[in-house]
């Protein structure tokens, strides 16, 4: 009976497709949690350094209040603007989510927990993170609205800027590496903390940070949606769930670059210190907690830092971290080169 | 090619998961929620009063001179990314052809730099 079961999930066509589902299903629900409860907790984050004390009446210290707001959002109307295009429109958000979801495939949760563990998810991340432009920007297009345009420019523009960055960041790990796999990156980083790669590449981890803050639009980078310039910046035509569906991937995508930097950075599912009752807890639960360490910085800048100006963001994109991400990659070239310390495939 | 194809196919299914959950979001709302459309709610948003012309006009051309300054740096970064992997068996030859290749690069950065394309006001 359960050797049938087995043969059947792993060789039969449609056995192996219906598990494929159940663990890409295993993903995308524990994730649209952490996305709802990202919002609880970065509202309780800014009302604890603002001293208020943030949402606490539906429900139990406020945790049901994720689950009023997305209801509330459902309920509403869906508005396509008469001289928007419709189907453009529609298509935008869309878009922009399923990006933002479709890229956590190749992100190792532990030891071979991954979906799809293809040797190019490096490229692969990179390549779905630049199509999450195009929803913005055909929203920006669709909506036929000075704000919207102008927001989806500004937008398009910054996020491009910081993502040739983070390319450059990408390749100094690849090259203490040698493998575009995420599941190689994190094996090489085992031993204590210290060999995880935030410290021997620090600058490039703070670069990765700053832009991880650009890409995703978070304060102090959150121009395009600057309310008092432009109302809400490439998302102001959008109501219901066409707003919910960047809502949500704007968080998928914040909590899929702090997942990215704690596999980067942070030695992914490793435990900081190699010995029993530290390694004991499983790499899942350190993983969630790099994730989570990350997100609170994301909230707590939010919470301390004003506003850039438009042309600042620019200069520290193009003036500063592009140069200085290339020069340490050259360095860290240089320095595996001549130090012999190439991984040798 | 199999095993190729194999290793991609949770990509494609994820894909169609997120593609059928987000149709089910927006379908699912657009059914309960009560749609009452008028011609004042589907105007255009202007701070209050009838949007003045049409929102495609034009735009300052330094956003489209930042998208070709990104496809540039954008194809680089995607030079490096084999070289960088494979910097261990290419050797110092490798190396040094990257270098030169960098160094051309860098000579346009500086020049982009110099005009002011780089400048924003």
């Amino acid at each position: 009976m359960f050797a049938d079961i087995h043969t059947f999930f792993t060789t039969n066509w449609l056995g192996i497709a219906i598990l494929i589902l159940l663990q890409c299903l295993a993903v995308t629900v524990p994730l649209l949690l952490a996305v709802a409860y990202m919002t609880y907790a970065d509202r309780k984050i800014w009302a604890s350094i603002q001293l208020r004390r943030g949402p606490n009446v539906v429900g139990p210290f406020g945790l049901l209040q994720p689950m009023a707001d997305g209801l509330k959002l459902v309920l509403k109307e869906t508005i396509i603007p008469s001289s928007a295009n419709g189907i453009l429109f529609v298509i935008a958000p869309m878009i922009a989510f399923m990006t933002a979801l479709v890229a956590w495939a190749v992100v190792p949760f532990d030891n071979g927990w991954v979906i799809a563990d293809i040797n190019v998810g490096i490229l692969y991340l990179f390549a779905i993170s630049s199509l999450g432009v195009y929803g913005i920007i055909i929203a920006g297009w669709a909506s036929n609205s000075k704000y919207a345009f102008l927001g989806a420019l500004r937008s398009a523009a910054q996020m491009v800027s910081y993502e040739v960055s983070i390319g450059f960041v990408l390749v100094t790990v690849l090259l203490c590496v040698g493998s575009l796999n995420l599941s190689k990156v994190v094996l090489a980083q085992s031993g204590w903390f210290w060999n995880w790669f935030w410290l021997p590449l620090l600058p490039m981890f703070v670069i990765f940070f700053i832009s991880a803050l650009a890409e995703t639009n978070r304060t102090p980078f959150d121009l395009p949606m600057s309310e008092a310039e432009l109302v809400a910046g490439f998302h102001t035509e959008y109501s219901a769930m066409t707003f919910g569906l960047f809502f949500l991937g704007e968080y998928a995508n914040m909590i899929l670059l702090s997942a990215l930097g704690a596999v980067l950075f942070l030695g992914g599912w490793h435990s900081p210190i190699p010995y029993a009752p530290f390694t004991l807890v499983p790499g899942v639960i350190w993983f969630a907690l790099k994730i989570a360490f990350l997100l609170f910085i994301f909230s707590w800048t939010k919470g301390t830092l004003p506003r850039y100006r438009y042309d600042q963001l620019m200069r520290l994109g193009w003036k500063v971290f592009l140069p200085v991400s290339l020069a340490w990659v050259v360095l860290t070239a240089a320095v595996l080169q001549f130090g012999g310390w190439l991984p040798k495939p | 090619m199999e095993a190729l194809l194999r290793e991609y196919l949770p990509i494609l299914i994820f894909l169609g998961l997120a593609f059928g959950l987000v149709c089910a979001m927006l379908g699912g709302s657009y059914l309960i929620a009560r749609q009452n459309p008028n011609s004042e709610k589907l105007s255009p948003f202007e701070c209050g009063f009838a949007p003045f012309d049409d929102a495609r006009g034009q735009f300052d051309v330094r956003f489209y001179l930042v998208a070709i300054l990104f496809i540039i740096f954008d194809l680089e970064v995607a030079f490096l990314f084999p070289w960088a992997v494979a910097l261990g068996d290419i050797g110092l030859f490798g190396f040094w052809s990257m270098m030169l290749f960098l160094g051309v690069l860098t000579v346009g950065f500086i020049y982009e730099w110099r005009k002011g394309a780089l400048e924003w006001e």
